[in-house]
């Protein structure tokens, strides 16, 4: 009904953030994951403890008030770890984003703009790469490349460029149909002028759903893959090398050396998602 | 006695709750439909008037709230009803058919089981249902009935869609049929045609029309009486030949004035204008709705809401209906315009579009061979699929023809690809799109918008570019404090307004202009026409018109090109064209288009050859017709008819 419409007229990027602000959603999401962001920017002034000072004189101590979340088999202090494991994955898992990102949009932009034989093929290797799962192809790159931080980036992030490239192309296509893009034609604009500035800034708004969407995904797998001892590596107190290395210990009784590593992964995880939800959301109203 | 009405609708005001603010849309609307009646709400976008239709349904979107009023559909008050009564209702008494058939059907059932769905609620025993629907559709003139029945909702063309809907609304023999906007997708001739249709079928059923539309003209050929809306307000209301011969309403008095009538074109006068724009709807207004654009407004209308006043059957909400004349001003002098010059602008020689390939080929464009003259309006006409926008395209380089077409601008053959030609001929070759939304970049500034295209085409930078860029918004009448808006900050004219800026921004000498104002309302039409007229006067351009508005066209051209199938069937001065000699199809065309019978059924194909209208020619020479492409004929020096008939035949 036109009268509807014409009502949602006054959307541009500001009404969006204004929108945003207005969910609860949005709101909860957001505050943990700045929290976790604080975490991993200032861990070292936050923490009550080094985390990585070993006292063998405390090991396997239960939470206490000296010792919040306890200590582990070292005897570190967990709460202390667990603040300062932030820092590894919240530095890898969003460059891998912005990677995978920066990539698929320009692949997706590729495709969608040229169509016929380019996007054809690039269309068929996205699908194959797509049929691959990224855990097995990151331990096949890790294991012949070496793990290390910048491995799990570029594994990460290229691996994950795909899908995001068929997003973006999918919202190309419906683009490349309007009048604009013709007159950029009729002023002799080049490919890249017209893809770049003339169609990117109108897909903008799927991007940005895709990419947080995309973080969540990262931070589970820079966890997995750390968890089976492909990813971040020791001594750091990232949260999925931690619990690797306890949870062998929850049959003793050592609860508290694993559970406050697998909440902190839980809550921005789905802090993350709140926010790629909210976004989707407010970008459709 | 007094029977009771088929609608009655009393004091109805409904709003829409966005953002969690209550915008009002409708306000205080009374009107009621007798017995057999068709009564016509007319208005612009927004206005409400579709919003009307779904209130009487109960059918508002889920935001969408009566705030007030009554409605009684045969006496029964539609928002009392219980959910099972209110079934029984739309399934027995109302019936609606919208705009769109292709997506009122469901894709993905046959014809004739959708029908049948309709008499499977009715209670129709499910032998007999079939049987039903096959009558009901030779009801709506569907000739081979039983075929159609087995045919997907994409197997019809859009006007044999709308009488599927048609049929199915009818089914039910509904006490009250609302129809919004039945046939604004579908061409002139086809229109007409479902008109036609329309008004047999309401004597047959005697059922009760509410017919919503945009399109005075429509309305004054289908109903008895109007309702006139603006801005959720019924502001006049009457028999429709009263009210348009005489309106009391000074928004009704000047939309009238907003369209090109016969016999008007650019020479004469400019078209007269509203000033101001349509109020965003739900905005809240203080007084009479109309007192921001009316030239009577005083004080008193924009403090004082006017009740409805005049006597039955006239309805009229105005404080000033005894001051009407004074909007009776002199016509403005027309815009001087130049007389077109003999030297061609561009010529099209012999240029052909076959799209696709192997057995799918399809031939958009035969052909076509067509000369611009300079400083000269062409008017393109034709129905959709005629070739009109591929030939557009065609023009512009956004499409290659067919190998042996040519593009000749000043002389020069022009490459087919854009790529290949020269800056000097992609600047002269610029289009105004028809839609805006489309034709203008979302996320760019309207400075950014025409600054790019002079920088590209001009090679204007900085002040320099700064400083051209505010003299166009100047000369297309929009206010410097638009540099930096976006375009869903403007209005659906003043985006327009930034499209033909841009059109003009590298100096052409020939602008296409695709349907440039289809998008918009009436009254901002009439704007835009002035706008073209008077670009065209500064700039000495040449247009080529696309539009299927046989009036608008007639108002701004010279000379006019008449497309069927892609063949180009006739050109010649716009008077000659229409007053004849003519094509049979251009009659065909002028005679839909002035609300009489067209005179022509069934739907025509691509022939391999043979004139591409003998199928559907009212005076085709059995035998030659089919088998013989005509030649061009010049009938007078000027004008070119590709007919076998003879020329005095043609002037019959």
């Amino acid at each position: 009904m036109t009268d509807i419409a014409a009502q949602s007229r006054a959307s541009a990027p500001r009404g969006l953030a204004r929108r945003l602000l207005t969910r609860p959603s949005f709101l909860i999401g957001s505050i943990v994951v700045l929290f976790w962001v604080v975490c991993a920017l200032f861990w070292p002034v936050l923490v009550p403890y080094d985390p990585f000072y070993t006292d063998l004189m405390v090991p396997l101590k239960p939470p206490s008030a000296t010792h919040w979340f306890g200590t582990d088999q070292l005897g570190r202090d967990v709460f202390s770890r667990v603040l300062a494991g932030a820092r590894d994955i919240l530095t890898v898992a969003p460059l891998a984003t912005l990677l995978s990102t920066v990539v698929g949009t320009t692949l997706g932009l590729i495709m969608g703009y040229a169509g016929g034989l380019v996007d054809e093929v690039l269309s068929r290797i996205v699908d194959a790469v797509l049929a691959l799962p990224v855990v097995i192809v990151a331990l096949l790159a890790l294991t012949s490349i070496g793990a290390s931080m910048w491995t799990l980036l570029l594994v990460i992030g290229f691996s994950f460029s795909p899908i995001i490239a068929r997003t973006v192309r999918a919202s190309v296509l419906a683009e490349r149909q309007l009048d604009y893009v013709a007159a950029a034609r009729l002023r002799r604009e080049n490919h890249l002028y017209t893809m770049f500035v003339e169609i990117l800034p109108n897909v903008l708004g799927p991007v940005m759903v895709e990419m947080t969407i995309r973080l969540g995904y990262a931070i589970f797998t820079v966890a997995t893959l750390s968890f089976i001892g492909f990813g971040i590596q020791p001594p750091s107190p990232d949260w999925g090398l931690s619990i690797s290395t306890n949870y062998g210990l929850i049959g003793g009784g050592y609860w508290w050396t694993v559970l406050f590593d697998g909440l902190a992964i839980a809550t921005l995880v789905v802090g993350v998602n709140l926010v790629a939800d909210s976004i989707q959301g407010a970008l459709n109203d | 006695m007094t029977e009771v009405p088929a609608l009655s609708v009393q004091g109805l005001s409904v709003g829409y709750t966005v953002k969690g603010v209550l915008q009002h849309v409708l306000k205080d609307v009374s009107f009621t439909i007798g017995r057999g009646e068709a009564f016509g709400l007319v208005g612009e976008s927004g206005c409400g008037k579709s919003t009307a239709a779904y209130a009487v349904l109960r059918y508002l979107a889920r935001n969408g709230s009566v705030e007030g009023g009554e409605i009684r559909i045969d006496g029964r008050d539609v928002y009392q009803l219980d959910a099972a009564a209110l079934r029984a209702l739309r399934r027995e008494k109302v019936a609606v058919v919208y705009q769109d058939p292709g997506r009122a059907l469901n894709p993905s059932i046959r014809i004739g089981d959708q029908l049948a769905e309709v008499f499977e609620l009715l209670g129709v025993p499910a032998a007999d249902r079939a049987q039903r629907s096959i009558g009901m559709l030779e009801k709506v003139r569907i000739k081979n009935a039983a075929v159609v029945a087995r045919s997907y909702p994409h197997q019809l063309s859009g006007g044999m869609q709308q009488r599927v809907a048609i049929a199915m609304a009818l089914a039910s023999s509904p006490t009250l049929l609302i129809l919004d906007e039945p046939t604004t997708g579908l061409d002139a001739t086809v229109e007409a045609e479902v008109l036609d249709l329309i008004q047999a079928l309401r004597r047959e059923f005697d059922a009760s029309i509410l017919f919503i539309s945009h399109n005075l003209a429509i309305v004054t050929r289908m109903c008895d009486r109007v309702g006139v809306l603006y801005s959720g307000r019924l502001v006049e209301e009457g028999p429709t030949r009263d009210l348009f011969a005489a309106p009391c309403h000074p928004y009704t008095t000047e939309l009238l004035r907003c369209l090109p009538r016969p016999g008007m074109d650019k020479a004469t006068a400019p078209l007269a204008t509203i000033p101001g724009t349509l109020p965003e709807p739900g905005s809240v207004m203080q007084g009479c709705v109309f007192a921001a654009r009316c030239r009577l407004a005083d004080d008193r209308c924009r403090a004082e809401d006017p009740p409805p006043e005049g006597t039955a059957p006239r309805m009229v909400r105005c404080h000033h209906t005894d001051r009407l004349a004074e909007l009776e001003t002199e016509a403005e002098a027309p815009v001087h315009v130049r007389k077109a010059a003999g030297a061609a602008a561009l010529e099209l020689r012999k240029v052909a579009k076959t799209f696709g390939h192997g057995d799918q080929k399809v031939r958009a464009l035969r052909e076509v061979s067509l000369t611009l003259n300079k400083g000269e309006t062409l008017g393109l006409v034709g129905e959709s699929g005629s070739g009109k926008t591929t030939l557009a395209r065609a023009m512009l380089g956004l499409i290659a023809p067919d190998a042996g077409g040519e593009v000749v601008l000043d002389g020069q053959v022009l490459h087919p690809d854009l790529k290949r030609r020269s800056l000097d001929q992609v600047k002269a070759l610029q289009i105004v799109f028809q839609n805006p939304d489309s034709a203008l970049n979302r996320s760019h500034s309207i400075a950014r918008i025409i600054g790019r295209s002079m920088t590209r085409l001009l090679g204007l930078r900085g002040a320099a570019r700064g400083e051209k860029v505010k003299s166009l918004l100047a000369s297309v009448r929009l206010a410097d404090r638009f540099l930096d808006a976006v375009p869903k900050q403007l209005s659906g004219g003043l985006k327009q307004r930034v499209a033909i800026a841009r059109a003009f921004a590298g100096d052409p000498k020939v602008v296409i202009c695709d349907e440039p104002t289809s998008a918009l309302d009436v009254s901002v039409q009439a704007a835009i026409l002035n706008l073209l007229v008077e670009m065209q006067a500064q700039q000495d351009v040449s247009y080529v018109f696309i539009s299927h508005d046989l009036e608008v066209v007639r108002y701004v051209s010279d000379r006019i090109a008449v497309l069927y199938m892609g063949e180009l069937l006739e050109v010649g001065p716009a008077a000659e064209v229409f007053a004849g000699p003519q094509h049979p199809y251009t009659r065909t065309l002028l005679a839909a288009s002035s609300g009489e019978a067209p005179g022509i059924t069934g739907a025509g194909g691509p022939q391999a050859q043979g004139c591409i209208f003998h199928a559907l020619c009212p005076a085709r020479i059995d035998g030659r017709c089919e088998t013989e492409r005509p030649a061009e004929k010049m009938v007078t020096p000027d004008h070119m008819i590709r007919c076998h008939l003879e020329a005095e035949a043609l002037r019959a």
